[in-house]
């Protein structure tokens, strides 16, 4: 049996007040910042939706982009807010193709937190920017009253320059491309989860938070002609793809047997009622090649020891604008759709 | 991962369908009951692997798409009283009451939390003497001894700031109400594996005999399902009409008795409204007198205030397997998860979130591009 449904406009949504769904990287995220930022914020590099801006600046090209981090908790397995701090922004960098050069840290502090604290939070994203060859060259304080912001936010802003040659965007994207995922996904929500939920595993999920712009070099530097990168961070891998897919115009069509999930991830998800692919990630990233040079994209990345587990999950098909689907392991089709806002878990 | 693919192997599913074609001589309608099977067969596919003569229809064992907005209506009231902790369920948190759902009702402040089992709603109101902690226990016979467990417990450590607003139904009358449905299209029953394990089958003898359809004790794995399906079909070609169990590793015939003995000490069988399909005579559980002084509506003394039914939405027929999702004419227009006119849009075990999900074929208008 197959259901061909077709659709009318929907309704528009009017919520009266800030959801949590609005930051859950689904489709109320994505209604919320068409509708409240983008309208009245018109702008050409906005409104190219990518990871970063990027913009001329001279004879040169600036990748440019902001992004802030209020993960609860703080400190988890592989990885903790300085770390990730770092990493997210200057993987945004990356995935416009941008050589990431500079940062910016804001800080937003609740009065009481451990000096301690934010001195190992401090200390780890020196680390981690060292680890990315970015420089931290400006900063911001705030201390907010006692119970006005849970513990510790860190606002990152991030610079680097786009070689001349190099197009990595959603419109690139062609019928045909193969579409390839670094690693296995869904980790960081799960090594997030264990910590808040108190579940314990026999090995430990660590979060997959890691540095994603040596394995971007590694492809170009492979001569592939990478069409479009993107990070699959909140939302996991699923919102991913359907970012890609709405915003290139195209249709996608993702085998699920070939999406690589660790099994202490799986059992979890199964555990806590919650389907790998919408799980974040936060060292993942999916690149869309031409077909031809889709094996040596692979050989590329799994070379590279963050790219070990890479693997080709689907291509890119002619189709309507924004239509994932997921061939299933019994040979069965059916929609990899943009979740509402985050999942939730179910009753039994 | 071990005990789980077992039973979504690609290969022994299509040697079950090509067992199905061959069994097949004519047309019969199979219905699942429970809403964990229906993703099950819509995530995977499964349906898709039967022969054409097979239809499956989706039952009302969605506890979520069941509980009736007046319940829902006093759980926003109880939701917003200040130094309630409200504890529930996720995917209660976006059903739509007759004035918004919990997760609007969290975010103009109250204090709603997910939690994963009625005891760890118990522990809360341990720590949090100060707050009352009331649990909304939604769910059929698999969750009510979670929920009577958590309530013979608080009794017993003497809490007093704990308590239930309890929406527990039984499946069985809601199969005999699908039964009884003029122009009922259900030859045979997929019946819910996980509420067999803990109330066993003889519930079932009766509904069989009086109106001889086959009853198939089912889980919830693809393997488990086309097994079902193959046995069910087997019954109605051979013309038998008995209950069988296709999940025998984890149904018992007599069901789990320490369980059971806890549902009986803490519940009562009651009347229960449906939502979508009505009042159901002996069809719900709620708290027996001993215990009152833990029932939320008690406690907190609200009244039912007339729940309004969006009267666009056709959940009733679809819980009744009289209608598929996609045969409602506000499918994927009027009612979406962002906008749904009733809980089965929303609950992660509704039949129309299952098809909008995972069937809804995009067409030149995005929802969100456009």
């Amino acid at each position: 049996m197959r259901t061909d449904i077709p659709l009318s406009c929907p309704v528009p949504l009017r919520h009266t007040t800030v959801q949590l769904a609005h930051g859950g990287g689904g489709r109320l995220m994505r209604q919320l910042i068409e509708e409240v930022f983008l309208e009245p914020l018109p702008s050409p590099a906005l409104a190219e939706r990518h990871d970063s801006a990027v913009v001329p600046l001279g004879a040169e090209r600036l990748a440019l982009t902001t992004d802030s981090y209020v993960v609860t908790p703080r400190f988890f397995p592989g990885g903790d807010i300085g770390r990730l701090a770092v990493y997210g922004t200057v993987n945004d960098l990356a995935m416009s193709g941008a050589h990431p050069l500079y940062l910016s840290a804001g800080f937003i502090l609740e009065e009481g937190l451990a000096m301690e604290e934010l001195r190992r939070v401090v200390a780890s994203m020196r680390e981690a920017a060292r680890e990315c060859g970015v420089r931290l060259i400006t900063g911001d304080t705030k201390v907010v009253d006692r119970g006005k912001a849970d513990g510790l936010f860190i606002n990152t802003t991030g610079a680097g320059r786009v070689p001349e040659e190099r197009s990595v965007h959603p419109r690139r994207v062609r019928p045909g491309d193969v579409v390839l995922v670094s690693g296995d996904v869904g980790r960081h929500g799960i090594a997030v989860l264990s910590v808040r939920e108190g579940i314990a595993f026999e090995t430990p999920v660590q979060s997959d938070c890691a540095p994603l712009a040596p394995l971007v070099a590694a492809l170009f530097e492979a001569a592939v002609d990478v069409h479009c990168l993107r990070d699959a961070t909140r939302g996991g891998l699923a919102s991913a793809l359907n970012e890609i897919a709405l915003d290139g115009g195209v249709s996608l069509a993702v085998d699920e047997s070939a999406v690589p999930v660790d099994e202490a991830v799986a059992g979890a998800c199964e555990l806590l009622g919650l389907d790998p692919l919408y799980v974040a990630c936060e060292g993942r990233m999916v690149a869309f090649v031409p077909a031809p040079q889709a094996d040596a994209a692979l050989e590329a990345m799994r070379r590279h020891p963050l790219g070990a587990g890479a693997a080709r999950i689907g291509r890119v098909t002619e189709g309507p604008a924004g239509k994932v689907s997921l061939r299933t392991r019994l040979g069965g089709q059916r929609l990899l759709d943009l979740l509402s806002g985050e999942q939730l878990p179910r009753i039994c | 991962m071990k005990y789980v693919e077992e039973y979504r192997g690609a290969e022994a599913a299509h040697r079950y369908a090509r067992a199905l074609r061959s069994l097949v001589t004519r047309p019969w309608t199979l219905m699942e009951v429970c809403g964990g099977q229906t993703h099950a067969i819509v995530r995977f596919g499964v349906d898709q692997l039967l022969p054409p003569e097979l239809t499956l229809l989706h039952g009302p064992g969605c506890p979520v798409c069941v509980t009736p907005v007046e319940l829902l209506d006093k759980a926003l009231a109880i939701a917003s009283r200040p130094g309630v902790v409200f504890c529930s369920f996720g995917d209660m948190l976006r059903v739509p009451g007759s004035g918004g759902d919990l997760l609007s009702v969290k975010a103009a402040g109250a204090d709603v939390r997910i939690v994963y089992s009625p005891m760890d709603a118990l522990a809360l109101a341990e720590r949090l003497p100060a707050r009352e902690v009331v649990f909304f226990a939604v769910g059929f016979e698999t969750t009510a001894p979670a929920s009577a467990m958590a309530v013979h417990e608080a009794r017993r450590r003497g809490l007093r700031n704990f308590s239930l607003l309890t929406a527990h139904v039984l499946v069985p009358p809601a199969m005999e109400a699908v039964l009884a449905t003029p122009g009922r299209r259900v030859d045979g029953f997929l019946a819910a594996g996980h509420v067999c394990t803990i109330m066993g089958m003889e519930a079932y003898q009766p509904l069989v005999r009086t109106y001889r359809v086959p009853i198939v004790a089912t889980g919830f794995e693809p393997l488990d399902l086309l097994q079902g399906i193959h046995m069910c079909v087997a019954q109605l070609e051979a013309g038998r009409a008995e209950v069988e169990n296709q999940y025998a590793r984890a149904v018992r015939t007599a069901g789990n008795a320490p369980a059971q003995a806890m549902l009986h000490e803490v519940f009562e069988v009651v009347p229960r409204t449906w939502r979508g399909i009505g009042p159901i005579p002996a069809s719900g559980l709620g708290l027996r007198a001993g215990y009152a002084d833990w029932d939320a509506e008690r406690r907190f003394g609200v009244s039912a205030v007339g729940g309004r039914e969006d009267a666009e939405c056709q959940s009733g027929q679809v819980l009744r397997g009289l209608l598929k999702p996609p045969e409602c004419p506000a499918f994927g227009t009027r009612c979406t998860p962002e906008t749904p006119l009733g809980a089965t849009m929303v609950s992660s075990e509704g039949a129309c979130a299952a098809y909008y999900r995972y069937r809804r074929f995009i067409g030149p208008c995005a929802p969100t591009s456009p």
